[in-house]
């Protein structure tokens, strides 16, 4: 398959790994940021192929994992008032709330539906004209410009029955807030592919620079992955921090314009709690004052519940790249994908859930 | 005094739509069975509307039932009657058995379509002719509107065992081979397209079909089969480890060995999903003794259901219940059911 195959090719794979090897003169630490970079690593075993010296280090780019759980706990609510329509993407349905999940409330009776695109939830809206349509808008810059058309359009046509549930999240100040951890390890980062096709990668210049860390900004297929650790071995083994672009069949310097200024006509920047990490300024999106009689929050007044955390469970610290799922002791055993004690088993994205699958028995073992 | 026109108000039939009074065994029911049932289901058994069918049978027999429930009813390459018969047919041929007769319930959900009735039990006559079979007894009832989806069809079958041995996860020797008979996760993302309305530039038609014929020609060849199993729902992932556990055995397998059609994977890309873990209505793994592997797949290519066979992997030391697959660059991966439902993810 064309821009598939040619990039899962196991000789220019092993090519890299060599290079990479070749480059290495002691130990790196580098954070790949992006939850579907995470699971591409585990399943093709990209990590296999590394040398012993180069260490990945998974981050906090699983926008399932980062949601708070009040956010959560809101859309069960709004969810769960009779006659409301509650749309979603489909790996939030099992992601727990302090109570429950959007699952077992659709089971309970709850009108909750998974859409593949927003706008779907605003064509919903368009043919349920009695009823309350929800969309809950969560992720990162991949998908804010997706929620933003819907919100854009839904005002457009004058929707009085469509809101959004909104939790987006920036990847930027999470890395800075990585760094500038009192144990932060991380000696370089490969940034999000996706992310950046939306945003650009200007802003990760004065980070580069400040944190002297190299970023290199990575796609998702093993020789990406493979190319983006090479560079930014490469960078570190030479002293270096800058930003390099290997996703340039997809990412620009400056994005997608189109995409950014609907974001800014739509969303304003503010501080965002995020799960299992805590709050960081000017992390997250909300929506803008012209929009504001969009938003699900001021329009049923949800509350949410309080945060409720297995005292086993360190999501927090392996979002963070601090542990690994392994260094858990319930990983496996007390937590599984069918019984998730923390978000990070959840999402098909999330880091634990990513080993589970794909490590399985040996991971669990490995954890004894 | 009423003029000669006058008439008692005759109740309209209303056979367009389904109604509460087509189950209630009455004429309606009959009205029914005969304009659409008994023909397309004919037979001795039927034509003689006992409440059960006599049968003359001999030798090991297998037996079982499946229960088939879709949205949409009607989808590209088949609909929920074509599913009830290959499903159960299907599962008559994974223990070595030739299918011979099935039994048909149905559950009809009043407002249903009478035409859209009709060309499910039309497509049930077609399936069950080509897999060789006949439905000898069945039943229906139709309840309240929102009290079911459309139909639901029950399916039970009973086949004549032509195995000499057991095939069976038990059986499943150290080195086997590990063979599927073609390409994986068509039905899945067909049902899921329908479904969704999710507009691919090409239509991906599900691969539901009767497996009963290679199967019968590879025991009539001598092949050793010493397990089958059809993949359905959970996909190759669930079904490599549904036996690797019950067997308690590993299975090794190559990643680049398993036939994905194009516009199914780049669906799956798209979708997020892995297509390991999409549902199946044709397709089935068949372990071998290695030294009987090319001649199974000989065997296999020579019929059109299962002309993509490929050799997918064996039977290795390892712990019970494991199955790692060999991914594209090298790295090995743990292959697992799913977890829970099968969910679409963000981006």
């Amino acid at each position: 398959m064309k821009y598939r195959d040619e990039y899962r090719d196991p000789a220019a794979a092993r090519r890299y790994a060599d290079a990479i090897a070749r480059l290495v003169t002691r130990s790196w630490k580098i954070m790949e940021v992006c939850g579907g970079q995470t699971h591409a690593i585990v399943r093709y075993g990209i990590d296999q192929l590394l040398p012993q010296a180069v260490t990945l280090v998974h981050g906090p780019g699983c926008p399932v994992c980062v949601t708070p759980v009040d956010y959560i706990d809101k859309a069960i609510e709004i969810a769960a008032r009779p006659g409301t329509i509650f749309c979603s993407f489909g790996d939030m349905l099992r992601v727990p709330g302090s109570e429950t999940d959007l699952l077992a409330t659709k089971a309970r009776g709850a009108d909750v539906r998974v859409v593949y695109s927003p706008l779907d939830a605003v064509d919903i809206a368009h043919s349920n004209p009695t009823r309350e349509v929800v969309f809950f808008a969560v992720g990162f810059e991949t998908t804010a410009p997706a929620n933003a058309m819907a919100a854009y359009r839904a005002k457009r046509d004058g929707l009085t029955n469509f809101s959004l549930l909104v939790s987006h999240v920036l990847v930027p100040p999470a890395m800075t807030a990585i760094l500038r951890g009192p144990t932060n390890r991380i000696q370089g980062f490969l940034a999000a592919g996706h992310v950046c096709t939306v945003m650009g990668f200007e802003e990760y210049f004065p980070i580069a620079v400040r944190y002297h860390v190299p970023i290199v900004v990575t796609g998702f297929e093993p020789l990406d992955i493979l190319e983006g650790v090479y560079l930014c071995v490469r960078q570190l083994e030479e002293g270096r921090a800058e930003v390099e672009n290997q996703y340039a069949r997809s990412v620009k310097r400056s994005g997608n314009q189109t995409a950014q200024d609907l974001m800014g006509e739509v969303f304003r920047v503010v501080p965002r709690r995020w799960r299992g990490i805590g709050e960081i300024a000017e992390s997250g999106l909300a929506l803008a004052d012209a929009y504001r009689s969009l938003d699900a929050e001021e329009r049923f007044g949800t509350v949410g519940l309080r945060e409720e955390r297995s005292s086993e469970c360190i999501s927090g610290l392996v979002l963070c790249g601090e542990k690994r799922p392994t260094d858990c002791a319930a990983f496996g055993k007390r937590c599984t994908p069918e019984h998730p004690l923390g978000v990070t088993m959840v999402s098909s994205e999330g880091t634990c859930a990513a080993y589970y699958r794909y490590r399985g028995a040996e991971a669990a073992v490995a954890a004894e | 005094m009423p003029n000669g026109d006058f008439a008692c108000p005759v109740p309209l039939a209303g056979d367009e739509t389904i109604q509460v009074a087509h189950g209630g065994g009455g004429r309606a029911t009959e009205r029914l069975l005969d304009t659409i049932f008994r023909p397309a289901f004919d037979g001795p058994e039927l034509s003689r509307r006992h409440d059960g069918a006599r049968l003359e049978l001999s030798g090991p027999i297998a037996f079982t039932t499946d229960t088939y429930v879709v949205k949409p009813l009607v989808f590209p390459g088949g609909d929920i009657g074509r599913l009830a018969i290959n499903g159960t047919v299907n599962d008559l041929a994974m223990c070595g058995a030739r299918p011979t007769c099935l039994s048909a319930g149905f559950v009809l959900e009043e407002g249903l379509d009478t035409a859209l009735l009709g060309r499910i039990v039309a497509s049930m006559r077609d399936a069950a002719r080509s897999a060789g079979v006949r439905i000898v007894t069945g039943d229906l009832k139709v309840v309240d509107r929102g009290k079911a989806d459309g139909i639901f069809i029950n399916t039970a079958g009973i086949g004549t065992i032509v195995a000499p041995y057991a095939i069976e996860p038990r059986s499943v020797r150290y080195g086997d081979a590990v063979i599927l008979s073609g390409d994986i996760g068509r039905h899945g993302i067909a049902v899921m397209a329908a479904r969704e309305s999710l507009g691919f530039e090409s239509v991906i038609e599900s691969d539901c079909a009767s497996v009963a014929e290679p199967v019968l020609t590879l025991l009539k060849a001598g092949i050793d089969l010493h397990c089958l199993r059809d993949l359905t729902r959970g996909g190759l992932a669930s079904a490599l480890v549904e036996i690797a556990e019950t067997a308690g055995v590993a299975i090794a397998i190559e990643e680049r060995a398993i036939p994905v059609r194009a516009d199914v994977a780049s669906a799956c890309e798209i979708l997020g999903l892995d297509p390991f873990h999409v549902a199946n209505e044709g397709r089935f793994v068949a372990f071998v003794p290695a030294d009987q592997a090319s001649s199974a797949l000989k065997i296999m290519s020579r019929h059109q259901v299962s002309a993509g066979a490929a050799m997918i992997g064996t039977i290795v030391t390892g712990a019970a219940g494991r199955v790692s697959c060999r991914g594209p660059i090298g790295g090995t991966r743990i292959i697992d059911m799913l977890s829970g439902e099968q969910l679409p993810r963000i981006c």
